[in-house]
């Protein structure tokens, strides 16, 4: 039976940063999509598409931050 | 034939004429839509966004397609579920996830003629798995060892599935009624029902028949 070792365990924070990335081609497509859902011509999709992915990101960040502290205090 | 009209410098804040979109038959765009993401702008002659939801929203489920080893999209899972509730999202995606469909209720691990495995539920029954580190292990099904086996690609996978379908109920929208306009911001002072110059205040594109 397979079980975790301190080596799994010492990885585990890691394992999460790797996670995280999976979030950024979906946090591209998201804004791209909504962006385009409120213009009609490509350059203000475009400008709309970042100022939104920013706001995403910001709001990530903190997200992770806020659990951060909440690990420390617990 | 149908028009949304966007308010003046709306999308060009340099032009101060209103941008008018041809929506063609805004019900046979929206069907398109749903069938194939971007395909409704498509038949409008909205080919960029046609290309770009095409990109964004099919390249985001065939990602989470290729993750999750292909197996994150059915319908139902035999005497636990009748109807799978990710399917529900993942069903605004249409034609690429209408197979899952014809795969329903095939619980007997038969594989389909035409389509094989592919969609079709995981197997109810007991499954073995040899870890990465030769450790073999039985599961209670299918299912458990898809998501031991690829953990934690099938849940991200799925999620990514389960996002494009959402996304495409955004694009199925835009196709139908243009894009959705956001009301400018009220400068300081200004009252309720006063428009501030070279902008439609509170509008919405508008759509004519």
């Amino acid at each position: 039976m397979y079980s975790l070792s301190a080596i799994d365990f010492a990885f585990m924070p890691l394992l999460g940063t790797v996670m995280l990335w999976y979030a950024l081609p979906l946090v591209v497509s998201v804004s791209l999509v909504c962006a385009a859902t409120r213009h009609e011509l490509m350059r203000p999709i475009l400008h709309h598409a970042v100022r939104f992915g920013a706001w995403v990101l910001v709001f990530m960040a903190v997200f992770v931050a806020l659990l951060a502290l909440l690990e420390r205090l617990a | 034939m149908a028009k949304a009209i966007l308010p003046a410098g709306y999308s060009r804040p340099e032009y101060d004429e209103p941008l008018e979109i041809e929506l063609r038959e805004p019900w046979i765009a929206a069907l398109l839509a749903w069938v194939l993401p971007g395909l409704g702008h498509v038949y409008q002659g909205r080919t960029g966004k046609g290309l770009l939801f095409f990109i964004c929203v099919f390249g985001t489920f065939a990602f989470g397609m290729w993750i999750g080893g292909g197996k994150v999209v059915y319908a139902s899972s035999p005497g636990d579920e009748p109807w799978r509730w990710q399917y529900y999202c993942q069903l605004g995606l249409g034609a690429p996830v209408l197979p899952a469909l014809l795969q329903k209720g095939n619980d007997d691990g038969q594989p389909h003629p035409l389509l094989g495995r592919f969609m079709a539920p995981p197997r109810q029954t007991p499954q073995p798995l040899l870890d990465s580190f030769g450790n073999e292990t039985t599961q209670p099904n299918e299912l458990a060892k898809w998501t031991v086996e690829m953990h934690p690609l099938y849940e991200v996978g799925t999620v990514y599935t389960v996002i494009a379908g959402l996304l495409n109920i955004l694009v199925i929208c835009d196709a139908y009624g243009g894009p959705l306009v956001l009301a400018p911001q009220k400068k300081n002072g200004q009252r309720d029902g006063e428009r501030a110059e070279g902008t439609v205040e509170g509008a919405g594109a508008v759509v004519k028949g």
